[in-house]
């Protein structure tokens, strides 16, 4: 039904039609760029593998996408960003979208006992995130134009004794998100926080009650609807998310850090 | 990152059985698995192969088998649904090559608009290409293009023992034979190249004919098979000897038409009460559907779903079985025992136990493409039963009785009771398939088949 409905609406034009795809094999924007494939969008395509991205490329091709330039880098790397930007400068320098959907959840009874994992998670979650950003912040604001979004997370809007490594990690983003869109607001680019509930992916398979979790291809269209209004300013999918996420920031601090969830 | 982080997580195993149990279609039987692996690319199925134990991996799509085939009770399976990417098309000759875990209805989505089809496609189209190749399934027009494996040209095939295998006409040509129709027991299919086929658009020219008499059913499919690209009956098993139908052919149609999506339709959203489906409800079923067909008798276009996969239309219909599940019962009687076939649908008649949803074909003679590929000359029947315990298994056994004594065969997809000894009967080139069979890979189906439990 979504797909015929999606057939049935002609596409608004909009201006998302170069797009930056950070962390494009993770399970979430693997859903969103086959549907921004189907638009006929150029994407560019950055991940670790070489080799994940040569498949990925092929299928997007395949799918409709105009251009899928692919490049490899470990984006946690710091390092790294700077030959990332200038192969954008070169190759694909007039993108008007920006979509980070990289990240890692460890168990975080590792990061409890072992520093370097607790620093790792940080690193990539939000440290990484945000040095790149801002690389694409700068550009954007130059331009005038854009739109700049991340996927955080709902485990961002309350600190919980299972999950708050990862939790904080992506908290900060999303502050950080919510800063950078105030700053971006008179450039006229905008910037959206994109907060998914647990999604079916390979980075959740193994947690309990994994089966239950949102369908990647209905998050993935919240996304793309999100990205081609370039609204809202922060993205909860599936929606009830919003609403939940509400309740558990009502919990008074006394009370929550008894809960064990 | 979140490579290693998989890791870190597979360290501390959580492989308690997660809320969803793996089923297959019929949902009979219920079985646990020990781990469900669910690769998202092709490089992690060799590090999945190279770490698991002997015989303890079996490769699952979108689980329409109907029986034990697609399941490894106790042991552990490889859900193949991510892998799930096009990897190329070549539009000069129409191969396309695709993942394992490429559904046929995704195929249909991204091709039919450029104007290509399935060249063979199983009355849904919610299978992988991978299942569509082990199984070696087929369709409406057997009869003129034989099975899906026919029309694969080369596949990359992940072995435990050998890594990645290509496999084609050339190379490793015995390999490929026994992937086809191999029931995903000689490995997992990486990527497999397929030859789709030239249509104008997605409209089918069909006509329904109904039919009295199991005689006039050959001759109308004898007759139609030289003129039509698909012909396929639907039967009304509670009929008995001489059963009536309404025959059902059809070709593409020329003229491109209006391009359309299907539509999704409703989900059955339970399974419903067992005592709903009875030889009244299913007679009173049988006779409206007859009448309905019968009165629009004629041609007329349609769309190619609602040609080719009226089923799909009602998601997780198998749940109208109710929750013990059902079993399919599909064989193959070759004609020069037409006999045998009257006498099957007469016990079916009488039992009580028959169901709607009877559909009739007649095989084409193509020779087989895979070592255990089901279709072969003859007249094969599919038919579902509700799971109603002992007396829906002896039913089933003493049709098994006249498939041996005619020299026919069951088809192991559907299929989650047959004996060790039909099994070889039904598949006598079995021994030249087991070595074949990856070290790593078994199931419940073949552990049954073999006699191993």
């Amino acid at each position: 039904m979504a797909a015929a409905a999606q057939l049935a609406t002609p596409h608004p034009a909009t201006a998302m039609q170069k797009i930056v795809i950070l962390g494009a094999t993770s399970g979430i924007a693997l859903e969103v760029e086959r549907q921004l494939a189907l638009r006929g969008c150029e994407l560019l395509l950055v991940a670790r593998s070489p080799q994940r991205l040569a498949e990925l490329r092929a299928d997007l091709l395949v799918r409709g996408a105009q251009q899928a330039l692919t490049y490899s880098a470990n984006l946690a790397s710091i390092q790294q960003h700077a030959a990332l930007f200038d192969f954008i400068r070169g190759a694909f320098a007039d993108f008007d979208t920006v979509l980070l959907a990289y990240g890692s959840m460890h168990n975080q009874k590792d990061s409890e006992t072992s520093v370097d994992v607790l620093l790792e998670e940080l690193q990539v979650n939000f440290v990484s995130a945000a040095a790149i950003l801002n690389w694409f912040a700068v550009d954007l604001e130059r331009r005038g134009t854009g739109c700049l979004a991340a996927i955080t997370s709902v485990a961002g809007d309350r600190g919980r004794r299972s999950n708050y490594v990862y939790g904080s990690a992506k908290g900060g983003l999303s502050l950080f998100l919510q800063g950078l869109r105030s700053r971006l607001y008179p450039a006229g680019v905008r910037v959206i926080t994109i907060k998914p509930g647990p999604v079916q992916t390979p980075m959740t398979d193994d947690l309990p009650n994994a089966a239950r979790f949102a369908d990647p291809e209905q998050v993935a269209r919240d996304i793309v609807r999100a990205l081609e209004r370039r609204s809202p300013d922060v993205l909860y999918t599936p929606k009830i998310w919003r609403y939940i996420m509400t309740a558990v920031q009502q919990i008074p601090e006394s009370i929550f850090k008894r809960l064990s969830f | 990152m979140s490579g290693q982080s998989a890791a870190t997580l597979r360290k501390q195993p959580a492989p308690t059985p997660s809320a969803e149990p793996v089923l297959s279609w019929g949902r009979y039987p219920k079985v646990a698995h020990r781990y469900v692996h669910k690769p998202a690319w092709n490089d992690q199925v060799a590090d999945i192969l190279k770490s698991a134990a002997p015989g303890s991996l079996l490769p699952y799509g979108l689980g329409r088998s109907y029986g034990d085939s697609c399941l490894n009770a106790d042991r552990e399976l490889i859900d193949c649904r991510r892998l799930n990417r096009i990897l190329g098309f070549d539009e000069s000759t129409g191969i396309m090559r695709c993942e394992g875990g490429v559904s046929l209805t995704d195929i249909i989505a991204v091709f039919l608009p450029k104007g290509w089809f399935l060249p063979v496609t199983p009355g849904t189209r919610f299978v992988t290409v991978g299942g569509a190749i082990a199984n070696d399934v087929h369709g409406k027009n057997h009869h003129c293009a034989g099975t899906f494996g026919a029309h694969v040209r080369q596949i990359g095939l992940h072995r435990s023992d050998y890594g990645l295998v290509n496999c084609n006409s050339e190379e490793n040509s015995d390999m490929l034979r026994a992937t086809i129709g191999g029931l995903g027991l000689t490995g997992v299919i990486a990527w497999a190249d397929i030859q789709l086929k030239r249509v104008a658009g997605p409209w089918i020219d069909a006509e329904s004919i109904p039919f009295q008499s199991l005689n006039t059913f050959l001759d109308l499919s004898r007759e139609s098979n030289e003129r039509f690209e698909y012909t396929v009956a639907w039967l009304d098993c509670c009929a008995g000897k001489n059963p009536r139908g309404i025959f059902f052919r059809g070709n593409h149609a020329a003229d491109p038409g209006k391009q359309f999506h299907p539509k999704r339709g409703p989900n059955l959203p339970f399974a419903l009460p067992t005592w709903m489906l009875n030889r009244y409800s299913v007679k009173g079923f049988n006779t409206a559907y007859y009448r309905i067909h019968a009165a629009r008798k004629g041609a007329a276009t349609v769309p190619y779903d609602s040609f080719f996969y009226p089923l799909d239309s009602v998601r997780q219909w198998n749940l109208l079985y109710g929750k013990r599940g059902f079993l399919q019962y599909q064989c193959v009687i070759p004609e020069s025992n037409v006999e045998a076939f009257g006498e099957l649908l007469d016990r079916i008649a009488r039992s009580g136990m028959g169901s709607f949803l009877g559909v009739l074909k007649q095989f084409g003679s193509a020779p087989p493409a895979g070592l255990l590929s089901f279709p072969r000359p003859g007249l094969t029947i599919a038919l579902d039963f509700a799971m109603r315990g002992e007396r829906t298994l002896k039913l089933m056994q003493s049709l098994d009785e006249i498939v041996q004594q005619s020299g026919g065969a069951l088809y192991p997809a559907k299929d989650a009771r047959m004996s060790p000894s039909l099994f070889e009967a039904s598949f006598p080139r079995w021994r030249g398939f087991v070595p074949y069979i990856d070290p790593k890979m078994s199931s419940s189906f073949w552990r049954r088949v073999m006699g191993a439990q």
